[in-house]
């Protein structure tokens, strides 16, 4: 399967220029661009680990490409994403989030099913990779 | 001083039928206070009524006035309740009708209550006999008043945050037929959709409960479908279930049973009025909900522009009432809705401050004062050719909703959802790169059609598929060229 979550995922992986455009696209608007990886990547897992503090102050997007490639010489066998920060008034949250690595394989989830009264099904999301500790599960 | 107080007052309360302006409710040279709301309407007076006594006569028949002299207003303080008319103008190229702006105390209304509000506003005064039409077209609602409803109970942001989705408009789709479908049928169509990759599924407005369909059997197969699709594909999906009912029992019963198979969004229609919008916001917030709202109904009265009721004041109304999504036209699509009256919908559902725009039919400053904002929904008629219209139109907090454009693919559903996912993405691609968006969009969207065969499917099947109608609630102000100074 192809986890499509993040804004560019029906798309083919971006090459590193087309990922440079999207970054500075966040810095002209004044958000903080942070590089997260994980490789649980279960649909409710929100927080995915940090390479590092969001780079509030960085003003050409070669930097975070930098980071972006030392992300990937560690953690290159798992997920990646890059997301644009805003803190202004209103939004204080994120504006642009989107996989910038994966891995190789990509073996999905399984759906459990608990029947329960009056047809009711409890449904819980399991990824196939989750099941091996942190750090074994894509290797 | 306003004008009743420079009259002897014995005059004034004499028994007998009397000119609204000469009761008070004219007054020219009032200067609005900060926590009055202000209204304009639209008024068209019979044929020879004075439009001034028009407007005083919509002053009081919307606030204290009855049609003869009560000698009980003097137990009152009968000059603060009064509303004001206080300026009127020619509406621009319509000789009969006249803009009519009337101020109002906020000691009129119940906090928190849009019933009560509208009450006054939109209560008796649209039958009145010396007016052949009145149309609402605007309020200014005082901050000290917004401040006393809760808003939306979830917002644009946190519902990002909640369904982990940000940087381009939300995807849905409306499953057809509207009728007929048995539930188990209905949940292979949200399934194809969801797992094709929209991020939401919709009831349409009069999906409830029927002979062909229980909601019970709907709700089941849909978070079947939901669940489904979210397995294959690693993302949250959500589709909303109309809890719309007869009674509001049988609605916090659907909107109960809906959180209990885990549903993070249910839906309502406007028909089921002012109050009932309320009571089902106040439950989203206590539950987590995300708040669907549907717009059924709402033509019957907004579309026309001489009498009713601006859709404009529907939407802040309905920011302040409590919805998380509301259908606000689409521009491009079937339905009724001229681009610069539609942005300045959006904005209202959007902003946190909204300047006074003429000709985008806004007749006041706004402050929301931090109040979470409504996510604006586009759906009828829309379809991925137009992805780059829309987005420029839109901008990136909207839902597009593609029913038809989804379900209608030569391909199946499936196909349909990706055409419109991908479609979309890449025009986000495109624009964040510094695109000129509205003149590239059909050759960006061809570049995205080499690597996605749905999508270059449904180009080629809806390439000239337009509606290009002439609009009936355009704005009557248009810019005009000004020296930048």
């Amino acid at each position: 399967m192809r986890l499509t979550q993040g804004t560019f995922s029906f798309l083919p992986d971006l090459t590193d220029e087309q990922i440079t455009a999207q970054v500075q696209y966040c810095i002209d608007q004044g958000w903080a661009v942070n590089i997260e990886f994980t490789d649980d990547p279960h649909p409710r897992n929100t927080y995915w680990d940090m390479w590092g503090l969001p780079m509030f102050d960085i003003r050409d997007a070669a930097g975070v490409m930098t980071e972006l490639t030392a992300c990937r010489k560690v953690y290159g066998d798992r997920y990646i994403r890059i997301s644009g920060f805003d803190a202004s008034h209103g939004w204080e949250s994120v504006r642009l989030s989107f996989i910038v690595n994966r891995p190789a394989n990509e073996p999905g989830f399984t759906l459990e099913r608990q029947e329960s009264e009056g047809r009711r099904v409890l449904y819980t999301t399991r990824a196939y990779s989750a099941q091996l500790p942190e750090g074994e599960r894509y290797a | 001083m306003n004008a009743i107080d420079k009259r002897e007052r014995r005059d004034r309360y004499a028994a007998g039928v009397m000119k609204y302006q000469d009761m008070g409710y004219w007054q020219p040279d009032y200067e609005p206070k900060d926590t009055d709301v202000i209204a304009v309407f639209r008024i068209t007076p019979q044929d020879g009524v004075d439009p001034i006594e028009a407007a005083a006569a919509v002053a009081g028949e919307s606030s204290t006035a009855t049609w003869t002299v009560v000698w009980t207003d003097r137990l009152t303080a009968c000059d603060k309740y009064r509303a004001k008319a206080h300026r009127v103008e020619p509406v621009p190229g319509a000789p009969d009708s006249w803009f009519a702006y009337i101020a109002y105390d906020i000691d009129l209304f119940e906090p928190g209550s849009i019933a009560n509000l509208t009450a006054s506003i939109i209560g008796n005064v649209f039958g009145f006999k010396p007016l052949k039409a009145l149309r609402l077209e605007d309020m200014r609602l005082p901050v000290a008043y917004v401040k006393t409803f809760d808003g939306p109970p979830t917002g644009i942001v946190v519902e990002r945050e909640r369904l982990d989705k940000f940087g381009r408009p939300l995807l849905g789709a409306t499953v057809k037929p509207k009728l007929g479908l048995s539930g188990r049928n209905y949940g292979r169509v949200v399934y194809e959709a969801l797992k094709g990759g929209l991020d939401f599924t919709k009831d349409d407005e009069n999906i409830n409960s029927q002979p062909f369909m229980h909601w019970r059997d709907r709700f089941l197969y849909c978070m079947e479908a939901v669940n489904r699709a979210q397995a294959v594909t690693g993302e949250v999906k959500g589709t909303y279930l109309n809890v719309t009912a007869a009674t509001m029992e049988d609605m916090y019963e659907r909107a109960e049973f809906a959180k209990s198979i885990g549903s993070v969004v249910v839906m309502i229609d406007l028909v089921i009025g002012y109050t009932a919008i309320q009571s089902m916001s106040k439950w989203a917030r206590r539950n987590d909900m995300v708040l669907h709202l549907h717009r059924a109904g709402h033509s019957t009265y907004t579309r026309q522009k001489s009498h009713g009721v601006s859709f404009r004041v529907i939407a802040k109304w309905m920011r302040l009432a409590g919805v998380d999504h509301i259908h606000a036209g689409t521009v491009v699509g079937k339905l009724e809705g001229d681009p610069a009256t539609t942005k300045g919908y959006y904005d209202i559902c959007r902003e946190d401050f909204l300047p006074k725009r003429l000709e985008n039919g806004i007749f006041f400053d706004q402050s929301f004062a931090s109040l979470r904002k409504t996510l604006p929904v586009a759906s009828g008629g829309i379809h991925a050719g137009q992805m780059h219209q829309l987005l420029d139109l839109f901008g990136d907090d909207v839902v597009l909703q593609f029913g038809g454009g989804t379900i209608g693919h030569p391909m199946g559903i499936q196909a349909g959802a990706t055409a419109n996912r991908v479609a979309l993405e890449a025009m986000v691609l495109a624009r964040n790169e510094g695109r000129d968006i509205v003149h590239e969009g059909p050759d960006i969207l061809a570049a995205a059609s080499r690597h996605c065969t749905p999508l270059r499917q449904a180009l080629d099947v809806w390439k000239d598929v337009t509606f290009n109608y002439t609009s009936t609630d355009a704005p009557d102000f248009v810019p005009t060229a000004s020296v930048a100074g």
